[in-house]
């Protein structure tokens, strides 16, 4: 039974072990950005980010059509083009960085519709909104396990700089010169990992990868190491599982992978034991009786 | 001999000036408090001191201390509580001189840091998240990562404020402690009796220079009462701001 449900269609399809290759490496590299993300309180920003980088891959598309490499690029060089532009706008005019970058990723995401629809069909448009995790390929496999090396490489170097940068900017900012650098580092961790994403997921569900593990370990820990750990089994879990349900139901893989997630988040909202909500009201009941 | 020599400074944000064309010098080894009204400029000029403001006009000049000699409290409401890291881990920033982003927190570093919150009361609390301190404690917190960065001018940015009286007590004696030793203090302070009894030196401002010397000159009635309809002036009518000083 057990064999069937969660061994089998493992052990004897490999597009379904690449799937989940590919997840594991989105959840190791993209999740511990997504804890800072939510930390530093800019969750809207990586969803914001995530819709950006969808015009330069559609550059990427009308290009070279659906190739990796120029889709790949085309998606950084686009998030980090929005990230510095809006980050421009709201220093050398009267908007908020929420307003300017809401401004760029609306107009990215219309941009980035009307390139692909031009040039390509109905599926190429989905291919690019919702991704292709059970269709990567070894080229994509290798892309996404280099991010997330990289990515988890440099959040280990950078990672007392960016907590400090988190819990205290104005200390960091006094006792050395890495809080740009700091910065910098991060929103380019942050559009590496969402076009790592949006190759299994698409542009739309990329960030809930990252959002979701993160905002559900909240409620289970409270220190940076559990809401690390926890974010990456919550995102392993959930990809596991919305594969499976993709697998034996014929759902698109994608959204089932996020849904698990958000339903996990859910439950961890309801009886996490940090902030939950039975936790945080069961001690006034108790002080009532 | 002054330490930190302010020349024509006016320092502000996106141009607009908070202090204007200060004049005046910090003594090395000197226990100085600035006061003036809300809206003076004092946290502002602190920011000026560390470098995490540059001057829109003059220059803030440090003579014979590194930039990373400079030990910097900022106000509670800029650090974000609800950050899930401990006690152990906010006080252990204090050795970023020492350990940098890379460096290891080792046995010594580990007993420094254990050492620095006990000689501010937090012993038994090393484990405890940020978020479930109280101001009192989280100050006591603050002051203990000030004690690790060992530094040669100390900037406190009103460091007395929502604390009870036992803490502020305490933290009254660290502040007397470092003038002791030799380093020189500077504080943004609102409770004039403390800036009497404590501080020796006090800078006043309102924009611009009120007065600065030996505490007992400068908090007369006469100059407060400037100071204010000085800050009142630039807050109602802000073309007029610096000029009734001329």
């Amino acid at each position: 039974m057990i064999w069937d449900l969660v061994i089998e269609p493992f052990a004897n399809f490999g597009f379904m072990r690449r799937a989940l290759l590919g997840c594991v490496a989105i959840a190791v590299g993209a999740t511990p950005v997504g804890v800072f993300l939510m930390l530093r309180r800019m969750s809207l920003t990586g969803d914001a980010m995530a819709h950006a980088i969808l015009p330069g891959a559609a550059v990427g598309f009308l290009i070279s059509g659906l190739s990796l490499g120029a889709m790949t690029i085309g998606g950084l060089i686009a998030g980090m083009l929005v990230a510095l532009a809006s980050g421009f706008v709201s220093r050398m005019t009267a908007l908020k960085e929420d307003a300017s970058l809401a401004a760029f990723y609306l107009i990215s995401l219309a941009l980035g519709v009307l390139i692909v629809s031009t040039r390509g069909s109905n599926v190429d448009l989905m291919h690019v909104l919702f991704g292709t995790v059970l269709a990567l390929d070894n080229a994509a496999l290798i892309l996404l396990c280099s991010i997330a090396s990289l990515s988890i490489l440099t959040l280990a170097i950078l990672f007392r700089p960016l907590v400090l940068e988190c819990a205290d900017p104005q200390f960091l900012r006094s006792v050395s010169k890495l809080s740009a650098v700091t910065h910098l580092t991060f929103l380019c961790l942050v559009v590496m990992n969402l076009v790592a994403g949006f190759h299994a997921l698409g542009t739309l569900m990329a960030v809930g990868i990252m959002i979701l593990p993160a905002a559900a370990a909240r409620f289970w820990s409270a220190s940076i190491g559990g809401l690390l750990a926890i974010a990456m089994v919550v995102a392993i879990v959930s990809s596991i599982i919305g594969l499976l349900l993709s697998y034996h139901h014929s759902l698109p893989s994608g959204p089932a992978i996020i849904l698990v997630a958000g339903i996990v988040y859910s439950l961890s909202l309801i009886f996490g034991p940090v902030g939950g909500l039975i936790a945080q009201n069961l001690p006034r009941r108790r002080l009532e009786t | 001999m002054g330490v930190v020599s302010f020349q024509n400074v006016t320092l502000g944000y996106d141009r607009l000036p908070a202090v204007q064309r200060l004049e005046t010098q910090i003594n090395e080894g000197s226990l100085t408090a600035i006061v003036g009204p809300n809206g003076a400029g004092k946290s502002t000029l602190l920011k000026g001191v560390t470098g995490l403001l540059s001057p829109i006009e003059g220059q803030v000049e440090l003579s014979g201390i590194a930039a990373d000699d400079i030990a910097y409290l900022p106000q509670q409401s800029d650090i974000d509580r609800s950050f899930p890291i401990t006690v152990m881990d906010l006080v252990a920033m204090g050795l970023w001189r020492e350990i940098g982003s890379f460096g290891w927190l080792g046995h010594a570093q580990r007993a420094k840091v254990s050492d620095a919150i006990a000689a501010v009361g937090l012993t038994g609390l090393e484990h405890r998240a940020i978020g479930s301190l109280s101001g009192g404690q989280m100050q006591r917190a603050l002051f203990a990562r000030l004690l690790l960065q060992d530094a040669k001018l100390v900037l406190l940015d009103e460091p007395f404020t929502a604390i009870d009286a036992r803490t502020m007590a305490d933290l009254l004696q660290i502040v007397r402690r470092w003038h002791d030793e030799g380093r020189t203090v500077v504080a943004v302070l609102h409770d004039y009796d403390t800036v009497k009894s404590h501080f020796p030196q006090t800078l006043m401002l309102a924009r611009e220079m009120v007065a600065h010397g030996a505490t007992h000159q400068v908090m007369t009635n006469e100059n407060q009462m400037r100071a204010r309809q000085m800050c009142e002036a630039c807050a109602t009518i802000p073309h007029t701001c610096g000029k009734s000083a001329a």
